[in-house]
């Protein structure tokens, strides 16, 4: 772990690989220091963001170097939830063809996964999971679409994710889930959530 | 300077659903803002909120509420509203022209208005937003703890529109003592102090230097989201991709082409573009002002 500079209301710190950002949020999560606002986790840095009032960049620096011990995260200490899938997105063929699979075998690869929500950003609920096979690792669209419906599964790069809501997007669509994702009456309002681990469970149409 | 606000003969602030302004016409665009939703980047959600915090603030202080009571945040003035009800009411930041039914009252201190008055805000020469604060709040639903728009995540209420009647919240805190607070002076190129962001050793010496000696300008692509600024590219020593990496308020943000997007209060969660350095919280609100044409200078 390593500890950068983020302007004078931020401290990033940067980790090997995911699970480890994962496990340094959770363990970071269950005790804020006073004047820390938010910590994000990304896909190898978590952002510690503070009231500069209240406390200082070298004090939340070693607030975080404290996770550099914190436990990966375990399959244990995650809960699970299952999202029932449709594979009908718009983009599956085109998916099939950029990695040279048969569309059947790009589904049972992306069913076979077990991923984990490595962190949440773009829109609110929007979780970005790891865990998907190599071979499904294709660009995103050139041209992104100015409307993509809730629900839908998409593919862009190492992530899959699925559209929380009707948004612009620029992933590849290979199914949709009927599964609600963000709710402003759930606490908290996210279904995924860094660290949950996901299982697509295929819906016969 | 403290003075205590005449009383109007129908200054009995009333309570209850009654209080209530109207909106005749938001202007370019008119939100509700507060100090936003801090707290919830893990899940998505930005903190967002008022873009220029200094001036949202003291509009609120003007009129004795908190700080973090949601009043409006207008891009390029133009507001008109018809409060239903006597009020107090400050307005800060870019400055504009005030013209209620009964006066023309100044910017940057407290107005009394009364039952059935319209106010409208004129077009700022300069600058870029402005904040009406009203004694009381403006009270609409909070959303995930707070009552602001944020329009890149669609939470909380929509921008004002024609006929939107907002509730304004009972006063709480004490009765306004100030009635000016004095303004800097506005500067038609104002330079911004940036410290160490998290990738300043993917970018050239070169485009270190650069990025303190040029002149830069603010592009047609600017919003509440961030401003993209043209100027000398900015090169990079690491060609890498980044992966997603949190985002702060303030930061600058290099995508390929090398002209640095200066995210403002409602940027996205994360970003893929490595971020060279970033404004100072103490000059993030001449940041919030800069408008599309204008020039600005960074120094270190």
């Amino acid at each position: 772990m390593r500890i950068l500079p983020c302007g004078d209301q931020a401290v990033l710190a940067e980790f090997e690989d995911s699970g480890q950002v994962i496990g340094a949020h959770r363990a970071l999560m269950r005790a804020l220091p006073p004047g820390v606002t938010d910590l994000i986790p990304a896909a190898r840095t978590v952002l510690a963001s503070f009231d500069l009032r209240r406390t200082s960049a070298a004090v939340v620096a070693d607030w975080l170097a404290t996770a550099s011990s914190a436990p990966a995260a375990t399959e244990e200490s995650s809960r699970t939830v299952q999202l029932p899938v449709r594979y009908d997105g718009a983009d599956l063929a085109k998916v099939a063809s950029l990695s040279r699979l048969s569309v059947a075998e790009v589904v049972a690869r992306h069913l076979g996964g077990d991923y984990t929500v490595a962190f949440c950003g773009f829109t609110p609920g929007f979780a970005y999971l790891t865990g998907l096979d190599p071979d499904l690792h294709v660009a995103r669209r050139a041209r992104p679409r100015t409307r993509v419906p809730a629900g839908a599964v998409a593919l862009a790069d190492e992530f899959t994710s699925v559209y929380p809501r009707e948004s612009p997007g620029g992933w590849q669509l290979i199914g949709h889930t009927e599964r609600p994702l963000w709710d402003l009456s759930w606490d908290p309002p996210a279904l995924l959530t860094p660290g949950t681990k996901v299982r697509f469970v295929e819906v016969s149409s | 300077m403290t003075a205590e606000l005449p009383q109007p003969s129908d200054n009995v602030e009333r309570r209850g659903a009654d209080r209530t302004l109207t909106v005749l016409d938001p202007g370019p665009l008119t939100t509700v803002q507060d100090l936003g939703r801090p707290g919830l980047g893990h899940l998505g959600v930005g903190t967002s909120g008022a873009a220029d915090r200094r001036s949202f603030r003291l509009a609120n202080r003007l009129v004795g509420n908190d700080e973090n009571a949601a009043g409006l945040e207008m891009t390029l003035g133009g507001l008109k509203v018809r409060f239903d009800h006597a009020a107090v009411v400050s307005v800060a930041g870019a400055a504009c022209e005030l013209r209620l039914t009964h006066g023309a009252p100044a910017m940057y201190g407290p107005f009394q208005v009364r039952a059935g008055d319209e106010l409208v805000v004129g077009t700022p020469g300069t600058d870029l937003r402005s904040y009406l604060a009203v004694r009381g709040g403006i009270m609409v639903a909070a959303v995930l703890g707070a009552r602001s728009t944020d329009l890149l995540a669609g939470l909380g209420p929509p921008g004002l529109a024609p006929g939107m009647v907002l509730p304004i919240g009972t006063p709480t805190g004490e009765a306004p003592l100030v009635d000016l607070a004095p303004q800097p002076g506005y500067r038609a190129v104002p330079t911004l102090t940036i410290v160490d962001g998290p990738r300043g050793d993917w970018f050239t010496p070169d485009a270190h230097q650069a990025l303190c000696a040029a002149v830069w300008s603010v592009s047609a692509d600017a919003n509440r989201v961030g401003v993209r600024l043209s100027g000398p590219a900015l090169t990079r020593r690491i060609l890498g991709e980044l992966p997603p990496e949190p985002m702060t308020s303030g930061a600058l943000q290099v995508p390929p082409d090398g002209n640095p997007i200066l995210f403002l209060a409602e940027h996205p969660v994360t970003g893929g573009y490595p971020v060279i350095a970033v404004v100072a919280e103490r000059d993030l609100h001449l940041a919030a002002q800069l408008r599309p044409g204008q020039q600005l200078r960074f120094r270190r």
